[in-house]
């Protein structure tokens, strides 16, 4: 705003400015080049090729790219484990994601308060986020084992579960001295989707988080004294100017959640079988590479994208019309 | 619903218990099985989070003399911060760049720049592993160092430049004025403002870069390259044998310092999300 309006009467300043603003073109090219260049060879170019991939016939076997069909999708649209796949993917994202936002809010909101042993709450809270997944979801596996569950330890000594060798005695839940959280479909896709939401409730908490102290303490102080409840005062206050911030993190948690397939991978492999649990990152992993069928592995892919790019736009529409507000 | 002052913090303290008990249980658990004897672990009847015998670190012997664990965990390091520096040196002049320099193209790039994060490692793995092999990488870490920026740039370029453009351009302006020049404001300036941002990047693409799995398995199969997801997820299972402690304790001794450092960085960690909501 202040800078132009200096230079209007003398010449030589004038040039400067003509100067500078060429400058400013040049240097916003080389400025953004670096990473241009560099995003455009590692994931356009092969990009691209999965693309192609995913509409020919191409395999591990037989890696030449010589023929173009649809083949490979209308295959992989009637393969009753892609079906499966692609509704299990929504599953595990919505559900997921839904009790994702509600905990991730109910957290932010009581780790803002002032307490004794804040501290050490954060850290153990943050832990989840500080272990490279694999290594966290091996715990969970643990936690889910058909024998030696700690969780099932629990459940049996509450009396939910049959003691081990005691005659007689039935569980609550269910007459057995073990869950077999990993055996059932449904329990497998519960005990998935317990572990997907720890590990990215500390993240979504910390962006919540970060909406919340963006809220002047003026304006709750100032709901405070009017009296008003705990529920009106979420709702009214605080959700309409957390909006922006909590649609970040439901954007990054359904994209994490519905590319990844860690979690499923390393606790069930897609399982309990046929394909209780498998989602389309896992199914299109389990093609593509371990069965080295790459064209019907890329082409699962493919169904994500127009996925992805709907909740993108979505989004990006949502946060800039609050930006604009 | 109105709650008094004492029940609302008794209810705060519930909460708080609550979600430590579901993220920081299977902690507990990891700590206690890195000292436990395998005779201890191995019967179902046995209280699962105390030590029915002696505790042992045969467990973390094995971890350190019989596996690369060291070897992993400096290779997670040495990818980590080279990831963390090619991020950076990328993004931030980048971001810079969308945010104040290219107009009417800065918005639709900076969404493209958001695009590119969306397509995943697991559509990429297939051709990547292509090019991995062309350019001579297999089996180096360098090849970790090179494509794990795919998906730490677009993603750490559109934060920072949301997190630029709440910064107001007459900073930068009056700097000019008082005769800087361009890359001189930006450097006093800019760089100085955006310190919160650049910091919430650098835990971004760390994080980004130590959870990563999918590309670690398939570019890394000699054991002495691996780093720690996918070292001690195929170096300790052999076959249908887990070495369930040694697991444990490899997970924690990672999981530990990262979350200290985490959270010494978490205030301004927030500041980096919500500078521009505060200040603008």
């Amino acid at each position: 705003m202040s800078a132009p309006t200096v230079a209007q009467s003398q010449p030589v300043e004038e040039t400067r400015q003509e100067n500078w603003k060429d400058n400013e073109r040049v240097l916003g090219v080389a400025m953004l080049l670096p990473a241009g260049i560099y995003v455009i060879l590692l994931v356009g170019l092969p990009f691209l090729m999965a693309v192609l991939f995913a509409f020919s016939d191409v395999t591990i076997g037989d890696p030449a790219l010589d023929t173009l069909t649809l083949d490979t999708f209308r295959r992989v649209l009637a393969d009753p484990n892609f079906q499966r796949a692609l509704v299990n993917s929504f599953i595990f994202t919505i559900i997921s994601q839904a009790i994702m936002v509600v905990l991730a809010n109910i957290l932010a909101a009581a780790l803002t308060r002032n307490f004794p042993g804040k501290w050490l709450v954060r850290f153990l809270i943050l832990l989840p986020w500080a272990t490279p997944i694999a290594i966290g979801t091996i715990g969970w596996l643990w936690m889910f084992d058909s024998v030696y569950s700690p969780i099932d330890w629990i459940f049996r000594n509450l009396g939910l579960l049959k003691q081990i060798g005691v005659g007689g005695q039935v569980g609550i839940l269910k007459n057995a001295t073990n869950m077999y959280w990993l055996g059932e479909p449904g329990l497998a896709m519960f005990s998935v989707i317990l572990v997907q939401i720890w590990r990215m409730l500390p993240m979504s908490t910390v962006i919540i988080m970060a909406g919340l102290t963006s809220i002047s303490p003026d304006i709750r102080d100032a709901v405070q004294v009017d009296g008003v409840g705990w529920w009106r005062e979420w709702r009214e206050v605080t959700l309409p100017l957390l909006r922006p911030i909590l649609l970040v993190a439901l954007l990054f948690g359904i994209i994490f959640t519905f590319t990844d397939m860690t979690v499923v991978y390393v606790l069930t492999r897609g399982g309990p079988p046929p394909n209780a649990t498998q989602v389309l990152a896992s199914w299109a992993y389990i093609k593509g590479i371990q069965s080295g069928n790459l064209s019907e592995g890329a082409a699962t892919v493919m169904f994500m994208l127009p996925v992805l790019l709907g909740v993108a736009l979505v989004m990006l529409r949502i946060a800039r019309r609050t930006e604009v507000r | 619903m109105r709650l008094g002052r004492i029940g609302k913090a008794t209810f705060n303290y519930a909460v708080i218990v609550f979600f430590v008990i579901f993220t920081a249980f299977p902690f507990y658990w990891m700590l206690i099985a890195t000292f436990k004897n395998s005779s201890d672990l191995y019967r179902p009847a046995n209280n699962p989070f105390i030590f029915n015998q002696p505790a042992t670190t045969e467990n973390l012997r094995l971890l350190f003399n019989q596996t690369n664990y060291g070897n992993f965990v400096l290779n997670t390091l040495v990818v980590g911060v080279a990831v963390v520096i090619i991020t950076v040196v990328l993004a931030v002049p980048a971001a810079y760049s969308l945010a104040r320099l290219a107009g009417r193209w800065g918005e639709q790039l900076g969404i493209g720049m958001f695009m590119v994060y969306l397509i995943p490692p697991t559509l990429l793995f297939i051709p990547m592993s292509r090019v991995v092999t062309i350019l001579g990488l297999r089996d180096s870490i360098l090849s970790q160092i090179i494509i794990y920026p795919t998906f730490t740039v677009p993603f750490c370029t559109w934060l920072l430049m949301g997190f630029m453009k709440s910064i107001p351009s007459d900073v930068e302006e009056q700097a000019m004025v008082d005769g800087y020049s361009r890359l001189g404001a930006i450097w006093r300036v800019m760089f100085p403002l955006a310190m919160p941002g650049i910091l919430t990047i650098i835990v971004f693409a760390f994080t980004l870069t130590m959870h990563e799995f999918i590309y670690a398995l398939a570019f890394v199969t000699a054991s002495e390259h691996k780093v720690i997801s996918t070292g001690v997820t195929t170096e300790l299972i052999r076959g249908d044998v887990f070495f369930w402690q040694s697991i444990m304790a490899a997970g924690i001794i990672v999981a530990v310092p990262v979350a200290i450092v985490y959270n010494l960085f978490l205030d301004r960690f927030i500041a980096g999300f919500t500078l521009g909501a505060v200040k603008g």
